[in-house]
């Protein structure tokens, strides 16, 4: 795979972000208007009206730019909306940054919106085209096709049943201990380990614990050329590197593969490694915000992120490795788990974490001094799934 | 009316099978809820998953192998799971026919079994029998009634493992059984007038029969009939020289008599005649002879076997397969009707499992796919039907926020024998037989229901067979 990459070529000088959870009086135009609102409050520097263009993601809570351009009443503004899946948060952000770096645009707003909870249904809703009914994932949800992992995992690698649910355990225990730090999750509560093991099942071995929130928000960001970041900020954030891979869906079809590990996610850590010049991912990141959809999804992503030699990461789990004060803290913000899962959101959230941490502005659950930092935002599931991963700093260079 | 002949097509049995759903209903867990006596033994259960189509691909599916493909299909129910739509051009999607082969219903009354039957021997075609029976909670439907299907394949007499000898018939009009469209359940009258108006019928027709292939008595007498008073004195009307019985599992609608047929081929030898008597608004009795072929060539499993296995139901589980029991669904949206055009491009896949294999790399796509994931060759695939493949569970999970018509829905990942992967839900609720590792097969059911179109496509049941030379019963020792 060849990618040329845009290091250092683009900058964010502007975040917003919503907190998220059940907003049952916020409409997905309120929590839009919310998000940009914050943003452009905390960046005065940069105008509304001085915005070229505009990237939104959203998976089903509207279509077309104008989801975007009618509740902001944009002036002829352009808009691109985009869809991938879970991943469709983060794939705004990309094509944002392109858009700059392309020379096209000198200043563009990435927006990422999801209303999930005006359904009344549990989970996540699909919108598939009309089809003739075989596919699976017509009827097994997410946490049963993600719940695969669990067994095959133990199998590959001999990992006692106890041990794998003390690691998933441990995963919602500290996403949850994490979420507790920051005003803007949704679940802001430490949760006990015996409370995690004891929730009713969802799939297989998973228990509620073990799965994302499901909830609304809204995430935006403001990208500009890296050289005139320091027109509108004194603190930019510097893009190193950004990757999106969508698999050929082979491994549902292919006996070959063991449901321990996401090809996608490989290739696409390893490309933006390469832009972002990572040679070391272990210790050159100090920060990761990862797409925790259910607890074995982020405990396979540290083996396929490098973050962990294949079949330790449960060991590395238990030993605190990922925890605020390990030696790679994982979703310091909550992640997926506790902070919530608004999905055309989720990818700008987690990039908002980073803002936060360079900016020394996260809180209680302020890293002292991050460098480089990493964000990986997944759609679709073991088998077959779109992956994105970005590199992103607090300096040029 | 009143009809009398030999038979003289050319034609014989070549292979037969029957099909009992696995699923059982304890009648004392029926009478316990419902306070009342249910008697003793268990009925056949049909799963919420199975209708009269399903079960008669899975009886269609054991005659076929290895003999040549019919020219014409009958399919009898008393249970259609459409109307105006044939529902057999579902079973000759499944079974793979030839394209240019007749397939038509027979439905309506248990009498279509018997039509079936005799249209197939006449053409040398493939009689199809199946049925769900059910009736209201603590009706003797619902208690005596049997759910299941059974297949035989017709040919060259020269080849066949039962020839026709002769067949009578006759029609008489009279209130007996009946149920008029759109009701769920069927009524009857009081039994014991249908049983005065059966019993000159039966008498007559078997004696015909009889006589018009000088046979004097028969080795086995079987009678089977909607009527519960006739069932009760089933083997009282002829005399039999090894066996006299009537349906060997409960009334079960039109494939009462391929049911009791086929029980009769299982237990006969060779060179021995059958009398069948089908008692339904008049009487057919149809003379057979069985062959030396038929030692040789009896149904896999025989009807007595599948019988006495199964794994029971429960009672509030069963009566919400069929509807009585209106049970809060998952928070979940009702899933989308299957589209009419994608199922049609599709009917290899959805109808007959059918994938493809690269013709570079042998690289096996599920469903099929124009481009090679392997190694990317396009349009160079030839189809790979794998509904009589056997396959591995690979991992599996039990989804309990899925919608289902029978929560939680299982789905395993399956690895075909020979190559190919896909996943697919389990079949008849066995969760609990699941490890990595299990052997499976596919099996054809119906998911799901929606906007009036039945999603039918293929799920995996566990099965005993090792495909490494190990038997069920091997394993149960160890």
């Amino acid at each position: 795979m060849s990618s040329n990459g845009i290091r250092d070529r683009v900058a964010v000088v502007g975040m917003g972000c919503t907190r998220f959870g059940e907003h049952w009086d916020r409409s997905a135009d309120d929590l839009l208007l919310d998000a940009t609102q914050e943003c452009f409050a905390a960046t005065p520097a940069l105008l509304a009206e001085e915005v070229d263009a505009y990237w939104l993601g959203t998976l089903g809570s509207g279509q077309s730019g104008m989801t975007l351009s009618r509740p902001l009443s944009l002036d002829y503004k352009p808009v691109t909306r985009v869809e991938n899946y879970c991943a469709t948060g983060s794939e705004a952000f990309r094509n944002a940054c392109y858009a700059v770096a392309s020379g096209a645009y000198d200043r563009v707003m990435a927006v990422g919106v999801e209303k999930l909870k005006d359904s009344g249904f549990s989970g996540l809703l699909r919108g598939d085209p009309p089809g003739d009914g075989t596919a699976p994932e017509l009827s097994l949800t997410a946490p049963a096709a993600f719940s695969l992992l669990d067994p095959a995992y133990c199998t590959r690698y001999g990992v006692d049943p106890a041990a794998m649910r003390e690691a998933m355990t441990h995963i919602a225990w500290k996403n949850h201990a994490n979420g507790a730090r920051n005003p803007k999750a949704q679940f802001r509560s430490a949760v006990s380990k015996e409370k995690i093991e004891r929730a009713p099942l969802v799939a297989g071995r998973l228990g509620i614990f073990d799965c994302s929130g499901v909830s609304d928000g809204a995430a935006c960001a403001l990208i500009v050329r890296a050289e005139d970041a320091h027109r509108y900020t004194d603190r930019p954030m510097y893009v190193k590197g950004l990757s999106l891979v969508a698999g050929p869906a082979r491994g549902a079809m292919d006996p070959g593969y063991d449901y321990t590990t996401f090809p996608e996610v490989v290739r696409s850590a390893a490309d933006a490694y390469r832009q972002a010049g990572v040679t070391d991912p272990r210790t050159q990141i100090s920060l990761a915000e990862v797409h925790d959809c259910f607890t074995p999804t982020e405990l396979v992503l540290m083996e396929d992120l490098g973050f962990a030699d294949r079949g330790q990461a449960w060991k590395d789990v238990l030993d605190g490795a990922f925890e605020l004060g390990g030696r790679l803290p994982v979703n310091p913000d909550g992640g997926l788990k506790s902070f919530g899962h608004p999905v055309g959101a989720s990818g700008l959230r987690m990039l908002y974490e980073c803002w936060l941490q360079f900016r020394a502005e996260a809180g209680e659950r302020q890293l002292a001094g991050p460098g480089l930092s990493l964000t990986h935002n997944l759609g679709g599931r073991p088998g077959g799934c779109v992956s994105f991963v970005s590199v992103v700093g607090p300096e040029l260079g | 009316m009143n009809t009398m002949r030999p038979n003289m097509s050319g034609y014989g049995i070549i292979s037969y099978a029957a099909y009992l759903p696995r699923h059982r209903l304890q009648r004392a867990e029926l009478g316990a809820t419902l306070g009342i006596s249910a008697g003793r033994g268990a009925r056949v259960a049909a799963s919420f998953d199975e209708d009269s189509t399903t079960m008669g691909v899975e009886a269609a599916r054991s005659v076929l192998p290895g003999r040549p493909a019919p020219q014409s299909l009958y399919f009898a129910t008393t249970s259609p799971a459409y109307l105006d739509k044939t529902n057999a051009s579902a079973l000759h999607a499944a079974l793979r026919l030839p394209r240019d082969a007749f397939a038509a219903d027979v439905a309506g009354s248990a009498r279509s079994g018997i039509a079936a039957l005799r249209a197939a021997s006449l053409a040398g075609g493939l009689a199809v029998l199946s049925d769900v029976r059910t009736g209201r909670p603590g009706s003797g439907d619902e208690r005596d009634g049997t759910d299941g299907a059974a297949a035989f394949l017709f040919g060259d007499a020269g080849a066949s493992v039962a020839e026709v000898l002769a067949e009578a018939s006759v029609t008489s009009e009279f209130l007996d059984r009946w149920r008029a469209p759109g009701n769920p359940v069927g009524e009857q009258w009081e039994e014991r007038f249908g049983l005065e108006r059966y019993v000159p019928l039966i008498k007559d027709t078997g004696r015909r029969a009889l006589k018009a292939a000088d046979a004097g008595q028969a080795d086995h007498v079987v009678l089977v009939s909607p009527n519960s008073a006739v069932r009760k004195r089933a083997t009282t009307f002829f005399p039999a020289r090894l066996s006299a019985s009537g349906s060997p599992v409960g009334h079960a609608g039109a494939a009462d008599a391929g049911l009791a047929l086929a029980d009769a081929l299982d237990r006969a030898g060779p060179g021995e005649t059958i009398l069948l008597l089908s008692a339904v608004d008049g009487c057919d009795a149809v003379l057979l002879r069985t062959t030396e072929r038929l030692a040789g060539a009896r149904q896999p499993e025989p009807v007595a076997r599948q019988l006495a296995g199964g794994r029971d139901v429960p009672y509030a589980t069963y009566l919400t397969w069929r509807g009585w029991l209106d049970r809060e669904p998952p928070r979940r949206p009702e899933p989308e009707r299957p589209a009419g055009p994608p199922s049609a491009r599709g009917e290899g896949w959805k109808f007959s499992l059918t994938g493809s294999r690269c013709d570079r790399c042998a690289f096996v796509h599920l469903p099929p796919s124009r481009v090679c994931k392997e190694c990317g060759a396009v349009d160079a695939m030839t189809a790979v039907p794998l509904a009589g493949a056997r396959g591995t569970v690979a991992t599996f999970t039990v989804d309990r926020l899925a919608h289902s018509p029978s929560p939680p829905l299982v789905d395993a990942v399956v690895d075909f024998d020979g190559g190919g992967r896909c996943t697919l839900e389990i079949a008849d609720g066995a969760s609990d037989e699941l490890v990595v590792g299990t052997r499976v097969e596919p099996v054809f059911r119906r998911l799901y229901t929606a906007g009036g179109v039945h999603n039918y496509f293929w799920k995996a049941r566990t099965t005993a067979e090792t495909g490494t030379g190990e038997t069920g019963a091997d394993r149960s020792q160890t």
